[in-house]
C-alpha cells in the first residue's frame, strides 16, 4: 500500500476527487493548508503598507491505494492538474505498513 | 422658531447620529477578527456615555454664555432652561434640537479617537478617558470655535468641525498612540478582517456627512445647499486623488484606498464647506486625498502606532481643510474672504487656530491619559491582546464560523 499526499491549488479539488473515484479509490481525506514552494506568494497593499504574503492556501488530499493501482492514480492526478505553471503542486509518496478497518478488524489491503 | 429649519436640522441630526454606527463598521472591518466587536463597542459606548455627559454638563460648557473666551458657563447644566425655548445660538431652532444636533458631533468626535487605541486599550480606561476628554477637551474646543470663545473672536472659521471634530480627535489619537505604545505582533502585519464592512461603513459616513456639513448651516437655505454640493464634490475628488498617488506608488488602486480617499476629501472640506466655491472645494478634496495618503505613511516613519490612521486622515485632512478655508474662502459664498480673495489675514488666523487646536488637545489629552493610566491602567495584558479584546474585554466573539 502506498500513501499519496497530493498538494494542489484549491480550485482543482473537485476534479481530483472525480478522477480518483473513477479509478475505484474508495476513500480519501483532504485538508485546507497554507504553504509555499517555488511559486512563493503575492503582494498585498493596505493603505500604502506593502505586505508580502508568502504562504498561499492549498488543498492537501491524502489517499492510500493498492500497490498495483498506484502508478495509474499518480498519472491520472498529474494529467488532470498539470498546467505547466509554477504552483501546480506536488505529490509525496510513502509506503504504508498496515491498515485496519475498525468496524470489522480487517487488515492490510482488505481494509482499504 | 421656524418649522422648515427645525425639520431640516432634526433630519440632519439623525444623519449625523448614523455616522457613529457607520464609523463602527468602518473601523470594525479594519482590525483583526479577534477585535471586531471591541472596536464596534468603542463607538456604541460613546453613543451611550457621551450623550449622557453632554446633556448633563457638556452642552452648557460648550454653548453656555462665554466665560473669558475659554468655556461656557453653567446656565444650561442638567438642561435647565433648554426645554421649550428657542436656541440662543440659532433662534430659528428649538433649543433641544440644537442641543441634540451638537450632541451627535460630540459622540462622533469621541468615537473617532478610538481608531488610534483600537486592539489594545482596556475598556474601562477607554470609558474613563472618553468621559474626561468630553468635559475637559471637547467642550472647551467647541466653545472656542462655535460658542463664542477665543478662536471665534479672533475670526477663525470652521464651518462644520475641521478643528473641533477632526483635528481634535486626531491630536487626541496621537496622544493615545504615544501613551499606549504599539500593538503586539505588528511585525506579522495587520490584514483587515472584513473590508466590505469597512466600505459599507465608509459609504454610510459619506451619507451622514451631508447632515454634518449641510446641517451646520442650521438654516434650510442656500448655504445648506452649497455645503451639500461642496461636500459631495470634495469627497469624489478625494477618491481620485488617493487613487492616483496609490496607483503610481504601489502599482494598483485599492478599494480601501478609494474609501480612505473619499473620507480624506470629506474631512478636508468639513471646515470649508460653507465658505468656499464648488471648484475650490474640488481642489480641496483632491489635495486632501493626496495629503492624507502621505499622512498614513507618516506613522511608519515616525514610529507611533495609530492603528487606524486617525492622525493621517483626520489630522492632516483637517489641518489642510482649515488652511484651505483660509486660502479659498469667498465672501460671495459666506461673508469671509481668504488669501486668494484678497484677505491674507484669514490664512493667518486659520493657521493660529490649527496650532492652538493641536497643542491644546495633544497636551490636555496626554495629561488625561496619565491620570487614567494611574487610575485603572491604559492597556490590557499582553495575553489578552493575543487572545483579542472581544473575548478578554467583552466575553464575545464576532464570528463563529
Amino acid at each position: 500500500m502506498k500513501k499519496l499526499e497530493i498538494i494542489i491549488k484549491p480550485g482543482v479539488f473537485e476534479k481530483i476527487k472525480a478522477v480518483l473515484t473513477e479509478l475505484g479509490v474508495h476513500g480519501l481525506n483532504y485538508s485546507e493548508i497554507r504553504g509555499f514552494g517555488r511559486q512563493r506568494g503575492h503582494k498585498e497593499v493596505y493603505r500604502g503598507t506593502i505586505m508580502q504574503v508568502d504562504c498561499l492556501p492549498k488543498i492537501k488530499v491524502e489517499v492510500v491505494v493498492h500497490d498495483e493501482a498506484f502508478e495509474k492514480v499518480v498519472d491520472a492526478v498529474v494529467s488532470t492538474v498539470r498546467t505547466g505553471q509554477v504552483g501546480d503542486g506536488k505529490i509525496f509518496v510513502s509506503d504504508v505498513a498496515d491498515a485496519v478497518r475498525i468496524r470489522t478488524g480487517e487488515r492490510g489491503d482488505m481494509a482499504l | 422658531m421656524n418649522a422648515s429649519d427645525t425639520a431640516f436640522v432634526i433630519i440632519c441630526a439623525a444623519m449625523v447620529m448614523v455616522m457613529t454606527p457607520a464609523l463602527a463598521l468602518f473601523y470594525g472591518g479594519l482590525v483583526r477578527s479577534r477585535n471586531v466587536l471591541s472596536t464596534h463597542m468603542h463607538s456604541y459606548a460613546s453613543l451611550g456615555l457621551i450623550t449622557v455627559l453632554w446633556v448633563l454638563v457638556g452642552y452648557t460648557l460648550a454653548f453656555g454664555e462665554d466665560v473669558g473666551g475659554i468655556v461656557g458657563n453653567l446656565a444650561y447644566v442638567f438642561m435647565r432652561g433648554v426645554e421649550g425655548e428657542a436656541a440662543p445660538a440659532a433662534a430659528q431652532l428649538p433649543h433641544t434640537v440644537f442641543m441634540a444636533f451638537q450632541c451627535m458631533f460630540a459622540v462622533l468626535t469621541v468615537a473617532l479617537i478610538s481608531g488610534a487605541y483600537a486592539e489594545r486599550m482596556r475598556f474601562s480606561a477607554m470609558l474613563l478617558f472618553s468621559g474626561l476628554w468630553l468635559i475637559f477637551v471637547y467642550a472647551p474646543m467647541a466653545h472656542w470655535v462655535w460658542g463664542g470663545g477665543w478662536m471665534a473672536q479672533m475670526g477663525a472659521v470652521d464651518f462644520a468641525g475641521g478643528a473641533v471634530v477632526h483635528m481634535a480627535s486626531a491630536a487626541a489619537a496621537l496622544a493615545c498612540a504615544k501613551a499606549l505604545g504599539p500593538r503586539v505582533s505588528l511585525e506579522s502585519g495587520v490584514v483587515p478582517n472584513n473590508l466590505p464592512l469597512t466600505l459599507l461603513g465608509g459609504g454610510l459616513l459619506w451619507f451622514g456627512w451631508f447632515g454634518f456639513n449641510a446641517g451646520s448651516a442650521l438654516v434650510a437655505g442656500t448655504l445648506a445647499g452649497h455645503a451639500l454640493a461642496t461636500t459631495h464634490v470634495a469627497s469624489a475628488c478625494g477618491i481620485l486623488g488617493w487613487m492616483l498617488v496609490e496607483w503610481k506608488r504601489t502599482g494598483k488602486p485599492t478599494t480601501l484606498g478609494a474609501i480612505s480617499g473619499a473620507l480624506a476629501g470629506l474631512v478636508a472640506i468639513t471646515p470649508a464647506a460653507g465658505f468656499v466655491g464648488i471648484l475650490p472645494a474640488m481642489l480641496t478634496g483632491f489635495v486632501g486625498g493626496i495629503v492624507c495618503y502621505g499622512g498614513v505613511l507618516l506613522k511608519g516613519k515616525l514610529g507611533y502606532d495609530d492603528a487606524l490612521d486617525v492622525v493621517g486622515i483626520h489630522g492632516l485632512g483637517g489641518t489642510w481643510g482649515a488652511l484651505a478655508t483660509g486660502l479659498f474662502a469667498s465672501a460671495s459664498v459666506n461673508e469671509v474672504n481668504g488669501l486668494f480673495f484678497g484677505n491674507p489675514h484669514q490664512l493667518w488666523v486659520q493657521f493660529v487656530s490649527v496650532v492652538g487646536t493641536w497643542v491644546f488637545v495633544f497636551v490636555a489629552s496626554r495629561i488625561l491619559l496619565y491620570i487614567v493610566d494611574a487610575a485603572v491602567g491604559l492597556r490590557v495584558a499582553p495575553e489578552a491582546e493575543f487572545t483579542g479584546l472581544d473575548l478578554s474585554e467583552h466575553n464575545e466573539r464576532g464570528y463563529a464560523l
